[in-house]
């Protein structure tokens, strides 16, 4: 499974991929975080805001870092 | 409408603490519970009011309406909608880009760049907490009018040159459609996002409205007038200067200017203060360096800027 956070390199984008990071870890789940700072991929997502979080190259959740336990569950139900 | 949370305020300072009414600490305090209280009431029932409207305008469908619109009309309607849509200096990027490879003219992209951050849900609550109805509304106007304005001028000044070419190539490839939301999804995300807003600005608002609080009890009536009152020339563009490098700080930026304003600051300095502030703000131009020219960012600047001095001056005149 590939999980992706795209966003601009701000403390924003950071933070979610801070917390990504501590929710995939929690979920126990065989998947790699990777951060991406290119804006063009966002864009040709269709998307216009920043940060991004995608699972599988699908935006799962946009412009908003909730708590490490929402994050599970969005990265749950987006594999389920 | 706010008069119970005044007798709460009254009474927790002057029964339940004791302290003597009239004295410096009495009015300090007092004025620090009324406006804590009453500023996050409005805070929350503003932010998930707005929330809710915007549940039904993501910014993907905002672009869906400002794509090849003509001038003016494409302006006055991005400037309202750039209420509504939340700005976040990491947003700037892909907005732009998203804008501007959708057919969204540069005019009317600018128009949606300036009112965006300027006019705010957390700038509004705090003006219309802090300042009453009618200075908001000016506010807003006044907000409206630059971004309509700066919009077309930019437009006008064809400045297609100074954007980074890479900008036009359309990488749109698959525009997601969003799914309808459920009137249920739309009170959660208007709730968490209501939530989040609390959660970032609660602390400055405290601090604002505490600094505030001791200059209403402290500080001298008046003591201000004479370096930055109506007659004083340079506080307009002195108080622009000084609130840019101040942004994203409007929770915490307002309640001291409101506490300033009492003490002879002028109104027409205060809303440029303001203006700058929110509308003004370096980090967003160290960004936009990315996608243009400094010689855009640097018109962009001057335009809003003159914009904000100009709404100063004339609000230090008639009011």
């Amino acid at each position: 499974m590939q999980i992706q956070v795209l966003g601009s390199g701000c403390p924003t984008c950071k933070k979610l991929l801070e917390r990504t990071k501590s929710a995939v870890e929690e979920l126990k789940i065989q998947a790699e975080v990777e951060y991406i700072t290119d804006i063009q991929k966002i864009v040709s997502m269709g998307l216009m805001q920043s940060p991004v979080l995608a699972v599988n190259g699908k935006p799962v959740l946009v412009g908003r870092v909730p708590d490490v336990g929402e994050i599970k569950e969005i990265i749950a139900k987006a594999v389920a | 409408m706010f008069y119970p949370i005044q007798i709460f305020a009254d009474w927790l300072t002057y029964v339940v603490l004791n302290i003597v009414p009239g004295t410096k600490l009495g009015a300090a305090l007092d004025f620090f519970v009324f406006d804590t209280i009453k500023i996050f009431i409005l805070l929350a029932v503003i932010v998930f009011v707005v929330s809710i409207i915007r549940s039904f305008l993501p910014a993907e469908k905002v672009r869906k309406m400002l794509s090849h619109k003509r001038e003016f009309t494409g302006n006055i309607l991005s400037s309202f909608l750039g209420i509504l849509t939340p700005f976040c200096t990491c947003s700037a990027i892909p907005l732009f880009l998203g804008f501007v490879q959708a057919g969204v003219p540069l005019g009317v992209t600018f128009s949606f760049l300036v009112a965006s951050p300027m006019i705010n849900e957390v700038a509004l609550v705090m003006l219309l907490g802090l300042f009453g109805w009618k200075i908001a509304t000016i506010y807003i106007t006044s907000g409206l009018i630059i971004a309509i304005l700066s919009g077309i001028v930019i437009g006008r000044m064809k400045p297609e040159h100074l954007v980074e070419s890479f900008v036009f190539e359309n990488s749109i490839k698959n525009p997601l459609g969003l799914p309808n939301m459920t009137w249920k999804a739309r009170i959660q995300y208007a709730r968490d996002y209501t939530w989040d807003i609390v959660k970032k600005v609660w602390l400055y608002i405290i601090i604002g409205i505490g600094v505030g609080a001791w200059i209403h009890g402290y500080v001298p009536m008046d003591f201000l007038a004479q370096y930055a009152g109506s007659n004083c020339w340079y506080a307009v563009p002195l108080a622009v200067l000084v609130g840019i490098p101040l942004y994203s700080n409007a929770a915490g930026v307002i309640p001291l200017v409101s506490a300033l304003t009492e003490k002879g600051v002028s109104i027409g300095t205060t809303l440029a203060f303001m203006m700058a502030v929110t509308g003004l703000s370096l980090p967003e131009f160290m960004i936009l360096k990315k996608v243009m020219k400094v010689k855009l960012i640097v018109i962009f600047a001057a335009i809003v800027g003159i914009g904000i001095i100009f709404t100063g001056y004339l609000f230090n005149a008639i009011l």
